[in-house]
């Protein structure tokens, strides 16, 4: 509970943070006037058309990624079993790469594109990795197969697009919260105030599910639907939160670990996922906008914290031998 | 004491994928009493709990709870009625004695209710009886095997059921730890009248504790009643292809069964 409240009051001052840092820092007074609608020249451009829609967008995508991420992490017991790893993500940007450099679509186009795909690549790897018996090292190693084929279809896509397109799905691919607008947010807003709560609610049956199948079937749990549940909830977060910023490295990965330390085992574990993706992504947009000479999009950032984990987790993986 | 129920398998089969295991198997479970299934490797006998058990859809015959097939019963009410302890539950890395007990809780909670004092009561409860009340706070992955064992019991135990099943669980346990377990679950069984159905590979234990004996052989049930006019070296032989004589017990009085090998062969 501490812990949450530490998580969230944290996420606040990231979120002021994000408004009132710029290229020109207002005061707070002004910021506020600006919010609350008042036309202040320069303040209200940059506030309210720049900054709130950046914000807002790493707020939720953060969310989204983090309970997402946590659910998959959970429910397969193994912190590599992740929307990331997997090729889930992938799936949704392969789609995404696709609409922009091929249809030249935008937006809702987009965004139903990478929904679709990113049910369609989870499909594909559930039943690639069914086999005899459902196993979870086999479906992590489909996954990861699978992301390497739909990055290979990325790289052709990229290479037979036309000139004019490519800044923009390259921007898109390394996952950015530039260019955030308004419009551009409702899709996602309502996919998380649906999904999240979903999966927060679901956070007692998932935690029977995490003491395999036959326990928490004897428990009282419909396995089936429950799974089923919080697949399709997961999926929708990603694939929206993909949608709207790109695929922001290593958050849904690293969320779920993150917050399990700081709240211990066995212990609801969505929300905190969550309150550390939106930390994760705020600070790491923050990050790159103002820490180097040059701005860097919020993936590279989470990307350089990602990658050294996702290394250790596989050298602990063999060591174990599983 | 807990209520009697009518546990039922009428005729069924079942098996995994496209492979039969069991075939045309029909029982009654004796309430508030101890029945213990015994035969030889792959004779069907976890097969079998675990169709008792719900966690296999039988393809023919039907299970029933006092005259209701479980199918139509939802899963929680179910649970609330019928555990089980599956042979080799999966732990979470990391958590807590109290914290495992605790999520037997779940059938008696809804979705949106919270910790009760009765989940209190029943979790330090169950944790008394299976002697884990100063292990509460310890990780699940510092303890030896027999007391880890006595968590999942617990675990059931906070279920709360009427009837409980156990998929062999005295495996890998040191004989000490085997009899510490089947004592304290024939205490649960006649301090509060929980119905105990396991699956045993040893015979002798399964002699001495059980009141009822159902013997498989190759899927088909082919012997049950009580273990002193069941197990007998005719049997014994049938189901398991062992020689053997059978001798009284000289602590319990059940039936003991003392194998013949090629180089012992008794005088």
């Amino acid at each position: 509970m501490l812990v949450t409240g530490l998580l969230a009051a944290l996420s606040c001052v990231l979120c002021c943070a994000m408004l009132l840092l710029g290229n020109t820092v207002y005061p707070v007074r002004e910021v506020i006037r600006a919010l609350s609608g008042e036309p202040l020249p320069g303040v209200s451009f940059a506030v309210n058309t720049i900054r709130l829609p950046r914000m807002l967008a790493g707020f939720f995508a953060g969310f989204a990624f983090g309970v997402a991420g946590n659910t998959f992490q959970t429910m397969l017991r193994n912190p590599l079993a992740n929307p990331n790893v997997i090729g889930i993500t992938t799936g949704s940007s392969a789609a995404a790469v696709f609409c922009i450099t091929i249809l030249h679509a935008s937006g809702a186009v987009i965004s139903v594109a990478s929904v679709i795909a990113g049910f369609a690549a989870v499909a594909f790897i559930y039943f690639l990795s069914r086999g005899k018996s459902f196993s979870v090292g086999r479906l992590i190693l489909i996954g990861i197969g699978m992301q390497a084929m739909l990055d290979a279809v990325i790289s052709y896509l990229l290479l037979i697009g036309a000139q004019q397109d490519i800044p923009a799905a390259l921007r898109w691919l390394s996952g950015s919260l530039n260019g955030s607008q308004m419009h551009e947010l409702p899709p996602l807003v309502v996919t998380v105030l649906i999904f999240a709560p979903t999966v927060i609610l679901l956070g007692k049956p998932l935690s029977l599910l995490e003491l395999g199948e036959h326990s928490a079937a004897t428990l009282g749990v419909n396995t089936d639907k429950t799974r089923m549940a919080l697949i399709l909830s997961s999926v929708c977060m990603i694939a929206l939160a993909t949608a709207t910023t790109g695929p922001i490295a290593f958050v849904s990965f690293l969320s779920g670990p993150i917050a399990k330390r700081l709240v211990g085992a066995g212990f609801p574990n969505a929300i905190p996922a969550g309150l550390v993706g939106v930390n994760l992504v705020l600070a790491a947009d923050l990050v790159g906008q103002f820490a180097f000479e040059v701005r860097f999009p919020v993936g590279v950032i989470t990307g350089l914290l990602g990658a050294p984990y996702l290394i250790y987790l596989l050298i602990r993986m063999n060591r174990r031998g599983e | 004491m807990t209520p009697t129920h009518l546990f039922q398998a009428e005729r069924i089969t079942a098996g995994y994928d496209h492979r039969t295991v069991i075939q045309k198997v029909g029982l009654a479970i004796p309430s508030q009493r101890i029945s213990v299934i015994i035969g030889a490797n792959g004779c069907g006998k976890s097969t079998l709990l675990k169709t008792l058990a719900r966690l296999i859809q039988p393809t023919s015959g039907q299970i029933t709870l006092d005259g209701k097939p479980i199918r139509q019963i939802p899963p929680k009410p179910l649970a609330r009625v019928i555990g089980l302890l599956p042979q080799s539950p999966i732990v979470p890395e990391g958590i807590s004695v109290a914290d495992l007990v605790g999520r037997g809780r779940y059938p008696h909670q809804s979705l949106f209710s919270g910790w009760t004092k009765k989940d209190e009561e029943a979790v330090a409860e169950a944790m008394r009886i299976m002697d884990i009340t100063e292990l509460a706070n310890h990780s699940i992955d510092e303890l030896s095997g027999g007391q880890r064992q006595r968590v999942w019991i617990a675990m059931a135990l906070a279920q709360q059921t009427d009837i409980l099943l156990l998929d062999e669980p005295t495996t890998f346990l040191d004989i000490t730890y085997q009899i510490e377990i089947l004592d304290l679950l024939t205490d649960l069984n006649r301090k509060h009248g929980t119905t105990i159905v396991m699956v045993l590979h040893d015979i002798n234990l399964s002699a001495r504790y059980a009141d009822h004996i159902f013997a498989l052989l190759k899927g088909k049930l082919v012997a049950e009643g009580e273990p002193s006019k069941v197990i007998t070296s005719a049997l014994v032989k049938e189901i398991f292809g062992l020689d053997c004589t059978v001798i009284e017990d000289p602590v319990s009085g059940s039936p003991m069964v003392v194998p013949i090998g090629r180089y012992h062969r008794g005088t």
